[in-house]
């Protein structure tokens, strides 16, 4: 660990944040948080959720205002009224919830307000279509249409557009809330490119992230946060101690071990799945086996997922369950069948964010287990999602909190939680830890490794090739719908796993 | 780098224009079938396929409801809900009745107040919608029943005479001329998408926070969505007391619905932010055309309304389900 490095006096910060506080209701997000970038530095936020690092962009962005503590730019004391006030100054921000028009096209998004003027001042669609292709051009993005809608664009695109829209405002300080969580490792590298050309031209850059590999490739500084104020800077750090620090308690090692594979039958087989976007897809996961599925975004895993849980309508292939085949036709049946799905998008596809924890625990099972004569047995429900709270460590204020109120990682292991409750013995992972702090992330790993030891059988995508390569027993790569790859045993390493994915796709 | 994202390369610029338009296409598919049959129970009744004097009949009746139902349409892409437009209608078309007389002067002053106070029958909609920030159903179904109130206190019997040559004017009883009009509002939709107003009005309706986050001023932009609706659904009134040659202040309240069922016709989504008013057009004519092949159908007249809404209900659930099924292929 080697302390704080100075900016060595010369120039001021480009942003620095002196003494900032900033509650919510009863939470201190931030308490007497201080830190400062230099220009031509990229500089990355650390901390689980909850840390404070988006509360921190926020306030140097002007979308909040502090409690106390001063901002200031270029070394001199300034005001944000809002995000106008900072981007007057320069800075801007791209956040991590998505901000764009989705019924409008990736043109109007991106020149909305700036739309090019023809006869009567009326917008010119023409023009309009041609200065997107040029700004898109000049980044080198060649696969999106300006005219495309957004609502057309998968989830890797749209974060781009946002990327794109304050690029072209030249912003001398770019704010970046988590960019990559939902960018492909191709995506990044694009980012990454562009973060280097920026801080070539001496712009200052602040960015978070969860995924440790990217915070040491790209960024010059390191800054720590934990429970609302900076634990300290750094220009090199290893992984563990940077754990350490967020956390405050000791990691012994970031992926945990994982059982052997025992010698068991297969609990589910899939042969010949085909339909949108799935070619002759044929897979056999066993009971307590970890199935890794790799590969990169778009190539197939979201519909092998909803297929085996019996959402993907219009793809065939046969399936067995414990060796008998089963026609699932809808999720009820996968879910009768022992099957559950843990979506990439908890908020729209899993969790009903309005409703308790408790309710989201115990919701496949209240009607049949928990229930007489239609009645719910309060104190039995009560009992069986306090138990799961207590045994995945979900941190919730209570069981009647809504879920909404609970940080991504927690999100995820209310989710986790339910299927267990309901005894799943199948489980269909698919990006679990995508968007959660390392900490929560280390405890997903060994619930994981947990679960697989209990005799479960988990099929695991992830877009982290470096998770497949340390959890699974085995990784099948996708590309372009089919299975290109199979990569037995352990010993697997990312590298592996990312040229499989891109074996072929980089020849054109 | 060679990525998915990236470098990928691109659909043609027809799927983009397809998908985009699919609610479009739809309409005019329909309206087209709708007109054939209308000339196929047409020549059944009487042997010869309907001429000038339908065409035009067609034209004029439908016009009041093109002009309502774009306003609506205005109202439904800034993701709100008209139902106070058949309220201003009953008003303002009780106006013209006790107001206009036999000269240039009063026909034109007169007819720009009366739309002048359907602007303001909106504002006050769109003031307790955007700055009371109450639900536009709630306030709109209240001031319908306020504007409704003022129309019968100003014209307690169907009565009032406007001047012929008003009617003739407005809507030639004996030629289509009314169609210049319907061109005329095609134009000025396809300007007004390309102005500031037109874009901020997709855009709260596509997502208010995104809107406000992008310096779209969501309050102004909202009250003037519903006084723009309040203006239409006063010519709409204006029309229809021109056609009626009289006055009548119930007249109107039909036209809540049938606007409603014309945008969703037309393609528009009434969860806001998408669809054209050009469709909406054509959702106007479908539903005049629906009614027409129903009186040539020799249907009990007692069970009009009943058919009537049958088959808008008809027309709506397939529109919605070959706009699912198109969408899904793609």
């Amino acid at each position: 660990m080697r302390p704080r490095e100075l900016a060595g006096g010369s120039d001021p910060p480009a942003i620095e944040g002196v003494g900032l506080a900033k509650a919510f209701g009863g939470v201190q997000a931030l308490d007497n948080a201080s830190f400062s970038a230099a220009t031509g530095e990229v500089h990355a936020l650390v901390g689980e959720n909850g840390a404070g690092k988006s509360t921190l962009i926020k306030l140097l962005g002007g979308r909040l205002h502090p409690d106390a503590g001063e901002i200031r730019v270029g070394g001199s004391k300034v005001a944000l009224a809002g995000p106008h006030a900072a981007h007057d100054l320069g800075i801007w921000t791209v956040f991590q919830e998505l901000t764009l028009f989705p019924w409008m096209t990736v043109a109007e998004n991106l020149l909305l307000r700036r739309e090019p003027r023809g006869a009567l001042g009326l917008i010119h669609r023409g023009r309009m279509a041609e200065e997107a292709d040029s700004i898109l051009a000049g980044l080198e993005i060649r696969a999106i249409d300006p005219r495309a809608l957004i609502d057309d664009l998968p989830l890797a695109q749209r974060q781009i557009i946002e990327i794109v829209r304050v690029i072209i405002q030249d912003p001398g300080t770019l704010l970046l809330d988590e960019p990559t969580s939902s960018l492909g490792e191709h995506e990044v590298d694009w980012l990454f490119k562009l973060i280097h050309d920026l801080r070539g031209r001496g712009k200052c850059i602040v960015f978070t992230s969860h995924r440790w590999n990217e915070i040491t490739n790209i960024a010059d500084r390191i800054t720590i946060f934990r429970n609302g104020t900076e634990t300290g800077t750094f220009t090199e750090i290893d992984e563990s101690k940077a754990v350490t620090l967020m956390t405050g308690r000791r990691v012994e090692a970031f992926y945990p071990p994982i059982p052997p594979l025992p010698d068991s039958p297969a609990m589910l087989e899939a042969r010949g799945v085909t339909g949108e976007g799935l070619q002759d897809v044929s897979l056999t996961l066993h009971a307590g086996e970890i199935l890794g599925i790799g590969g990169l975004a778009g190539h197939g895993h979201r519909e092998l997922f909803l297929y085996l849980f019996g959402a993907q309508p219009g793809a065939a292939g046969e399936i067995s369950v414990n060796g008998a085949p089963a026609h699932i036709r809808n999720p009820r049946e996968a879910v009768r069948r022992g099957i559950a799905l843990v979506p990439e998008d908890r908020k729209t596809e899993g969790l009903l964010l309005p409703m308790s924890v408790k309710v989201n625990l115990t919701l496949p099972i209240v009607s049949q287990r928990l229930a007489s004569l239609g009645l719910i047995h309060a104190a039995g429900e009560r009992r069986v999602a306090n138990d799961m709270i207590r045994q995945l460590q979900i941190r919730t204020p209570g069981l009647n909190a809504t879920a909404g109120q609970l940080s991504g990682g927690n999100q995820q292991k209310v989710l986790l939680g339910r299927w267990l409750i309901a005894d799943s013995r199948i489980l269909l992972l698919y990006d679990v830890t995508r968007g959660v702090d390392i900490a929560t992330k280390h405890e997903i790993y060994e619930l994981v490794a947990r679960l697989a030891g209990e005799g479960r059988a988990l099929l695991f995508y992830s877009s982290d090739a470096e998770e497949l390569a340390h959890l699974c027993h085995r990784v099948l790569v996708m590309r372009e719908g089919r299975i290109a790859a199979e990569l037995p045993s352990r010993g697997i390493t990312a590298e592996d796993i990312v040229a499989a994915a891109v074996r072929e796709s980089v020849v054109h | 780098m060679s990525t998915e994202a990236i470098a990928e390369p691109r659909r043609g610029r027809a799927i983009h224009f397809f998908r985009q338009n699919i609610g479009l296409v739809l309409v005019f598919v329909m309206l087209a079938a709708a007109v054939v049959l209308y000339c196929v129970v047409y020549w059944m009744q009487l042997q010869t396929l309907p001429g000038n004097f339908e065409i035009t009949s067609t034209v004029n009746n439908t016009m009041p409801l093109v002009l309502v139902a774009m306003g609506q349409a205005i109202v439904v892409l800034a993701r709100g809900l008209d139902l106070s437009v058949g309220g201003v209608m009953d008003l303002t078309n009780a106006l013209a009745a006790v107001l206009l007389h036999d000269n240039l002067a009063s026909m034109v002053g007169w007819s720009l107040v009366i739309l002048l106070i359907g602007a303001g029958l909106g504002l006050i909609n769109g003031l307790l919608v955007a700055v009371g920030r109450l639900q536009p159903i709630l306030v709109t179904l209240a001031t319908l029943a306020v504007y409704q109130g003022l129309a019968i206190r100003v014209l307690p019997q169907p009565g009032g005479a406007v001047p012929p040559s008003y009617t003739a004017a407005l809507v030639d009883p004996n030629q289509p001329f009314a169609l210049v009009y319907v061109v005329l509002l095609g134009l000025l939709w396809s300007a007004f998408r390309r102005s500031n107003l037109g874009v901020s009005i997709v855009a709260v309706g596509n997502d208010e926070q995104s809107a406000r986050a992008n310096g779209v001023a969501v309050i102004p932009t909202r009250i003037l969505a519903f006084t723009l609706s309040g203006m239409l659904a006063a010519a709409a009134g204006l029309f229809l007391a021109a056609t009626a040659t009289a006055g009548d202040a119930t007249t109107g309240n039909g036209y809540t619905l049938t606007s409603i069922v014309a945008v969703v016709l037309g393609g528009m989504s009434l969860f806001g932010g998408r669809g054209s008013a050009v469709g909406v057009i054509a959702g106007a004519f479908l539903t005049t055309m629906i009614v027409n092949v129903l009186f040539f159908s020799q249907i009990d007249p007692l069970y009009q309304s009943f058919y009537e809404g049958l088959f808008l209900v008809i027309a709506v659930v397939l529109s919605t389900m070959i706009g699912l099924l198109l969408r899904r292929r793609h």
